[in-house]
């Protein structure tokens, strides 16, 4: 190797392990500059300067011993020059005949140099989950933020995520630490009396990267496994910050078993398999494994009643059965009943229904299929068009399922799905013969295949 | 994405089981693992004494009780990880390989879910 290539190895070899720390780090770094400096912007701000500083010393002086460690004091110094700036900056003002303003101070005292760097860096990971998820914030607010501050994503990764111009996202993040701010929102843990609130606003932000990950709703794949990974590992990541919350660790349970069939939900050519119809052999048994004990330890937590606990039993029943046949459907059925009770809905009502087809027989199902058909929110959900026409082919009435499948078929906005279901419309118009679809869908965003 | 990693000492297996401080410090990496939410699985081995080695060679099996010839590099541990890249993979196995002491880990990506 020339000299050039030598050091041009080092040089990428550093820029991969600022990458690594990154991936590693960044949540904890902006975490403590949170804490510090109580402002969402500037803690970011810092801890950007912190990489960018990484990326220009670590290929000359070698990656450090403590790269988090490393990050944390370079952000720090940074911060503190800026604080004399803007101190610089304030006597002018204040020359002026300015009044100081009362954050700076506030800032200044967060900012000082000696806060131990050992303080609990768990809760300050855990107040920045929470102001990420604060119920002051729309939803998209909630889950871009979470993704970039928690996550690690950079902007363009987020949008590319969801399939959104950069500059909404960006202008989504800019709003939403605006809003923070104006509202000068606490950056302390919620108190006990409104922690249950505050997780569940938390916890439902992670679920919905997961199914956005996992249920892609609209382009060309019906799953996008970066995002189900990133909703995991904040998941994960959560439980060990509040190990005795029960719902926690059944959201952790509930993505984990469904995670675990990911391997089997699309075919080859990228079209979507359904549970029943998926190879139970290469559903990936670890993290059945996860999941199963992380559900036991939420049910001994005393949560088995929760929404994501019932959910989670409910993929476990799916999980525990090795073939599609063994499958206990009155059990699911039971648990879709209870969740029917604490979280009314008509999706788990559907889903109870086809429960209950496999359960008792599809004429059952249809019965309680068709009692959902004037419910407004259904109108445009091709899930209950579509549970109908698996019914109907069932019962033989292929005329009628044809149609269903149609109907489906156009109110999906995922091409693959769509497709998949003309192909069934098609099966029912030309050879009436029976499917061959054991039929469950299973694919609601409570309880996808 | 998911990788394997499959750890190999350079010095000879004992039948000593590890130090107090090595269990310690073992003990502290993986509790940062999970709080990262990268570890999915991590095991160690017992001696190749207790293990034995199955093979097929046209059509035919034999087995071979261990311990096994080689005096070193040989398998000690896995660990299974999700991570968002190879760099963090291998920051990862760098935070390993400092408490287990001199010696390889093969960092192996896994076959993952199609699409994307």
């Amino acid at each position: 190797m020339t000299r050039d290539e030598t050091r041009n190895a080092a040089k990428a070899e550093a820029e991969n392990a600022v990458r690594a720390v990154w991936s590693i780090e960044s949540a904890r770094l902006i975490a403590g500059l949170a804490r510090r400096t109580r402002d969402l912007d500037l803690a970011e701000e810092l801890a950007q300067d912190a990489l960018v500083a990484a990326l220009e010393q670590w290929p000359e002086s070698g990656v450090p011993d403590k790269p988090g460690a490393w990050l944390m004091t370079a952000a720090k110094n940074r911060g503190v020059n800026q604080l004399r700036r803007r101190r610089l900056l304030e006597r002018k003002h204040a020359e002026l005949g300015h009044e100081l303003d009362s954050r700076a101070d506030e800032r200044r005292e967060a900012l000082d140099l000696d806060a131990a760097l050992d303080d609990s860096v768990g809760d300050d990971l855990l107040r920045l989950v929470f102001i990420a998820c604060h119920p002051l914030l729309s939803t998209e607010a909630r889950v871009a933020l979470t993704l970039r501050l928690l996550g690690g994503l950079s902007t363009p990764e987020i949008a590319r995520a969801f399939l959104q111009p950069e500059p909404t996202i960006a202008q989504r993040i800019v709003r939403a630490k605006r809003t923070l701010a104006e509202a000068n929102v606490s950056f302390e843990v919620p108190r006990r009396e409104e922690l249950a609130e505050r997780l569940a606003s938390v916890l439902e932000v992670i679920y919905l990267i997961f199914n956005e990950g996992y249920a892609a709703t609209s382009g060309q794949d019906s799953m996008r496994p970066a995002l189900c990974e990133d909703a995991l590992r904040l998941g994960r990541v959560l439980a060990e910050l509040v190990p005795e919350e029960p719902e926690v660790l059944a959201l952790v349970a509930l993505m984990e078993l469904h995670a675990s069939r990911s391997p089997a939900r699309i075919s080859a050519s990228g079209e979507p398999i359904l549970l029943l119809e998926q190879n139970r052999a290469r559903w990936d048994q670890i993290l059945i494994r996860r999941g199963l004990a992380a559900l036991e330890r939420a049910e001994k937590l005393g949560g088995a009643r929760g929404r994501y606990a019932l959910q989670a039993a409910i993929s476990a029943c799916h999980a525990r059965a090795h073939t599609a046949n063994q499958t206990d459907w009155a059990q699911i059925a039971r648990i879709y009943a209870e969740l029917e009770r604490i979280a009314p809905s008509p999706v788990v009502a559907l889903n109870r229904a086809m429960a209950v087809a496999m359960a008792q027989g599809p004429a059952a199902g249809l019965a309680l299929v068709d009692a959902l058909s004037s419910e407004p929110t259904l109108e445009n959900y091709h899930l209950l068009p579509s549970a109908r026409a698996d019914l109907l082919a069932k019962l033989g009435r292929f005329d009628e399922a044809r149609i269903e499948f149609e109907r489906a078929a156009n109110l999906t906005r995922n091409a693959r799905d769509r497709a998949a279901l003309l192909a069934r419309a098609a099966e029912c118009g030309v050879s009436k013969r029976p499917n061959a679809s054991p039929g469950y869908e299973g694919a609601a965003p409570s309880k996808p295949g | 994405m998911r990788v394997l990693c499959l750890y190999r000492p350079q010095k000879p297996e004992t039948n000593a089981p590890p130090s107090q401080e090595e269990m310690g410090a073992m003990g502290k990496l993986i509790g940062d693992m999970q709080k990262a939410g990268v570890l999915l699985a991590a095991e160690g081995c017992l001696p190749t004494s207790k293990g034995v080695r199955v093979r097929v060679d046209g059509g035919k099996y034999s087995t071979t009780d261990g311990p096994f010839p080689e005096t070193k590099e040989l398998i000690a541990g896995f660990c299974m990880m999700q991570v968002k890249n190879m760099a963090e993979a291998v920051e990862w196995t760098k935070r390993f390989l400092a408490v287990v002491g001199e010696g390889e880990s093969e960092v192996r990506l896994l076959h993952d879910a199609p699409a994307a």
